[in-house]
């Protein structure tokens, strides 16, 4: 047999995996590899193929090329059913016509335990997603989030070893969703089981992943820590597309040594040869007020154009002086604002800390 | 395993799992007998219509024979002329029929959907007979004809319009109930006059419903056959030359021709309508809101007239058959009488024949809902295989496309062929509840595809996600879903096969003679009253099906509520 298992530590194991729909390539050659218990979210923007990517693994929608392994056994041709995963669907698929506890029960009844095995099984479910009293009512009668309780109860009853969830939280209003991401993580790591979950929401990602995948076009773009993502984003699109961030033109000096707007920018240059144009990255929040004195390194002289009160915050639009040429954001509290008084039109210097620029080629 | 032989991240196809197998089986299954109870029994009569007697290949000897004779050829502008002005007045008739029940807030609109649906209820020419009564030589209304005479044209369209009726304003009422209030809104914020909305609006909006239904009835009309036999007199169609030709003088090559011609109206108009309909986008989008008519005092009294007047003209003309199925003898002694409901009088088979047709009527109606839906979930729930599903989803609506009769012809052709093994059905029950099957599949097929299309189309993934095989959900799930859906059909099919005459007009023998057509054939021997009494007993017992259905609807309702009502 040629499918030795090339990736014995991960639990799933994704390689070269290709999806085309006639001409078009929803996945391009993707390689993955999750390991055990772990929660990992597929982010990205819409049409990207986080869907397309999880059917696949689920066997729901074929490959048209690649491999997966599922705890070391080679799952690339085998139909859903003889998989073991359970699934919540966005619009969550429960049975209209059973009751809250025959749908989380559905799954065991075929696996011919007792009516009384089986209705112990639904109650411990239905205590875990904190729905003990609903097991006599329809779907219909339940509010959006019990029923995503629910489909996640059924999903789990059977025990698989892999729990995928496709936006299970984008069909709910923002206070729900807030409360079930903690319910939902909380539930995963009780319960250690490898949970992948699609969504297109980043603080959603952010808050409940052990790792983020960032998806773009068909191809990965990073993966990742949430820290890791947020602070050390591997491409410009991961930049721009997890949080807010300032992208200002300038040209590699010297090693370590960024020329923007005639003024010497310190920071990681990394491999960059020098005379490459780049972006240097910062994020609004890392803009730096107090304390700055004129002249310093990495000092920038700017002028607020505009101030967007954002509650905590405000964010500030800052034309970098003179020129006046590149703009850039930063992000002020309350008390800052006060305490200097910042308002548009202003000339103020601001510090860009060297630790939190991150630069990448352009072009 | 013979995937190992694929070197390397190979093209991955996914093993098909049990289920799939089952399923593609049963797809495969489904399209063999689509194939040998409508495609087969074509090829017979197009091949039919190419031989001589002796079944020799002759090439269109047949039709160049049709095409010179006379006769033949005028019976051919006689169906279409027929079905143009049936059309033309049936139309606009249902149109502003279905306005009144969609648009207005016109009184007992309920009631007046049921009766304007009672023609459904009978077989076609319970129509002619009542006419025959009112107008016939010895009708006492015959006066109002100035000498015109109603065995012809003229019969033949008033009753055609009386039988089409319901059909195209069914059709109607779903375009014209389907209509964004935004629209209306936008235009008289724009300051539209009412004519004005009406023709930028209402109109449009109701476009392809009026096409649809346009050729809807026209080819009911082209390929009627009990109408034009009762009251048509010496006015030769289509469909009775197609009777005239196998029946009467045993002339099948001939009789094959004709009903190709026959054949070529209905699929014309089945392509055209097919065509028309893929270029209607979404008329609604899901954010539409639904129009609620308000009250306009002087347009609701018109239309409650007009609606009253038509539904007293289809009541008049169901009266008139009843009263004449009750009367001694007419036009002489009208004294009260059940002696026409002794139907061994009149026609040998007597009774047996309506007891014949309430077991194919049931035959039918269980069979084919079974097949029915599920074909329509194979097709619509199975994964892969899109090729078959595709050929099969196609078998399913050639159907609409054949009219009765000529698939009633083709089947002749087809089991009575010596080589056929499935001979031995012929002159069977058996064989008029295939052919009746057959005849009605692709309404009942969409109306299962748009009951399985609005469930969620995850259902099945769940089910395989843990691991319980695919009949489980389908009996579990889908079929109690769907419950109302497959009510329908169940009862679509078994009026349909109470009603129906031109397909088992050449299938029935002298055991599984038929209430439908013992209507015809006492008619044609001139007991007029008995067959009108037939034709009532077919027009009870639809009735009471009706009612029943209505009764389940209810029950259905009532047991289903909980879990039915829509949230969010
Ligand atoms: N059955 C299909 N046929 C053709 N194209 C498809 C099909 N399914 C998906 N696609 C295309 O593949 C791409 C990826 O789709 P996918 O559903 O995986 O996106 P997604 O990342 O889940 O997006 P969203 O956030 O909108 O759900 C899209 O451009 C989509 O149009
Ligand atoms: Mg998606």
């Amino acid at each position: 047999m040629i499918s030795t298992d090339p990736g014995a530590s991960a639990f799933l194991r994704i390689e070269g995996l290709t999806k085309r729909f006639g001409s078009f390539t929803a996945l391009d050659r993707v390689d993955l590899e999750i390991r055990p218990r772990e929660f990992v979210c597929f982010l990205g923007p819409s049409g990207c193929g986080k869907t397309t990517l999880l059917r696949a693994i689920a066997g729901l929608d074929a490959q048209s090329e690649g491999r997966i392994w599922q705890a070391g056994r080679d799952i690339s041709s085998l139909p859903p059913a003889e998989r073991d995963f359970g699934i919540v669907f966005q619009s969550y698929a429960l049975f209209p016509n059973l009751t809250v506890r025959d749908n989380v029960g559905y799954g065991l009844r075929s696996r011919g335990q007792g009516r009384a095995a089986i209705d112990a099984r639904v109650a411990e479910l239905l205590d875990l997603v904190g729905l003990p009293d609903s097991g006599r009512k329809y779907p219909s009668q339940l509010s959006g989030g019990q029923q995503q309780r629910v489909a996640l109860a059924r999903a789990l009853a059977t025990s698989p070893g892999l729990l995928l969830l496709d936006e299970p939280l984008s069909a709910l209003d923002a206070r729900v969703r807030a409360r079930l991401r903690h319910e939902v993580k909380g539930l995963q790591r009780r319960l250690g089981i490898t949970t992948i979950m699609v969504t297109h929401d980043q603080e959603e990602a952010l808050t409940m992943a052990d790792r983020i995948v960032v998806m773009n076009h068909g191809s990965i773009e990073q993966v990742g820590t949430p820290r890791d993502i947020y602070m050390r984003p591997a491409t410009p699109f991961v930049a721009d597309f997890v949080g807010t961030m300032n992208f200002l033109a300038g040209k590699v000096d010297a090693p370590g040594r960024v020329m923007l707007d005639g003024r010497a920018i310190a920071c990681d240059t990394g491999t960059i040869a020098v005379g490459h144009e780049v972006q240097v990255c910062l994020r609004p929040e890392d803009v730096r007020v107090r304390g700055v004195v004129p002249g310093d390194a990495n000092v920038l002289e700017v002028e607020i154009t505009d101030m967007e009160f954002l509650g905590a915050f405000c964010r500030a639009g800052l034309a970098v002086a003179p020129g006046g040429g590149q703009r850039l954001s930063g992000d002020f509290s309350s008390n800052l604002i006060h305490d200097l008084g910042l308002a548009p039109g202003q000339r103020l210097s601001v510090a860009l800390p060297a630790d939190r620029l991150v630069v990448y080629t352009r072009g | 395993m013979a995937r190992a032989a694929v070197p390397g991240p190979g093209s991955a196809r996914l093993r098909p799992a049990r289920d799939e197998i089952a399923m593609r089986v049963l797809l495969v299954v489904l399209g063999l007998w689509l194939v040998a109870t409508v495609a087969l029994p074509l090829w017979s009569l197009l091949s039919k219509s190419f031989q001589d007697f002796n079944g020799n290949f002759v090439g269109l000897a047949n039709y160049a024979r049709y095409v010179s004779t006379p006769s033949l050829l005028a019976s051919f502008w006689n169906s279409l002329s027929i079905a143009l002005v049936t059309t033309a007045i049936v139309i606009p008739l249902a149109f502003v029929y279905a306005y009144a029940l969609t648009r207005s807030c016109m009184r007992w609109k309920g009631l007046f959907q049921a009766l304007a649906l009672i023609p459904i209820l009978a077989p076609s020419l319970l129509a002619a007979i009542a006419l025959i009564y009112l107008f016939g030589n010895q009708g006492f209304l015959k006066s109002l004809l100035f000498g015109n005479s109603i065995y012809g044209p003229l019969g033949i369209v008033i009753a055609q319009v009386f039988y089409c009726f319901p059909h195209a304003l069914m059709i109607l009422v779903t375009a014209l109930a389907m209509a964004d209030a935004r629209l209306y809104e936008a235009a008289s914020a724009l300051g539209a006059s009412r004519t004005r909305t009406f023709l930028t609006v209402t109109l449009p909006g109701a476009k392809y419903g009026v096409i649809s239904a346009s050729f809807v009835v026209f080819t009911l009309v082209v390929t009627d056959f009990g109408i034009a036999k009762v009251i048509g007199g010496r006015f030769n169609v289509l469909a009775t030359d197609v009777y005239k030709q196998v029946v009467g003088q045993q002339n099948f090559e001939m009789g094959a021709v004709v009903g190709m011609m026959l054949l070529l109206p209905a699929v014309l108009a089945f392509v055209a309508d097919r065509i028309v309909q893929r270029r209607q986008v979404a008329v609604l989008s899901a954010r539409a809101v639904p129009l609620e008519p308000r009250p306009s005092p002087l347009r609701d009294w018109i239309l409650l007239v007009y609606c009253t007047t038509i539904a007293a003209l289809l009541l008049t003309i169901l009266g008139v058959a009843a009263w004449g199925s009750l009367i001694k003898f007419w036009p002489y002694n009208l004294t009260l009488t059940l002696a026409n409901y002794e139907f061994d009088k009149f026609d040998a088979s007597g009774w047996s024949a309506y007891f014949n047709s309430l077991e194919l009527a049931a035959w039918t109606a269980i069979c084919g809902t079974a097949v029915v839906f599920l074909g329509a979930y194979l097709i619509e729930k199975s994964r892969g295989f899109g090729a078959g599903r595709a050929i099969v989803q196609l078998l399913a609506m050639l159907p609409l496309a054949v009219p009765g009769l000529v698939l009633g012809l083709a089947y002749i052709f087809f089991f009575n062929a010596r080589w056929n093994p499935l001979g031995f059905v012929y002159a069977t029950m058996a064989i008029l509840v295939i052919n009746t099957v057959a005849h009605f599949y692709t309404v009942s097929h969409l109306t299962a595809v748009t009951a399985l299309k609005q469930l969620d189309a995850e259902f099945e993934s769940v089910g395989a996600s843990l691991k319980v095989p695919f009949w489980t959900t389908l009996w579990r799930v889908t079929i109690p879903v769907c419950s109302p859906a497959i009510l329908d059909i169940f009862v679509y099919l078994f009026v349909n096969a109470m009603t129906t005459v031109s397909a088992v007009i050449f299938l029935y023998s002298t055991n599984s003679k038929l209430a439908s057509i013992t209507v015809v054939n006492m008619d044609e021997a001139g007991f007029t009253a008995a067959a009108a009494a037939m034709a009532m007993t077919i027009v009870a017992t639809s009735a009471v099906v009706k009612l029943v259905h209505l009764a389940l609807n209810t029950l259905l309702a009532r047991t289903t509520h909980a879990w039915r009502r829509r949230t969010r």
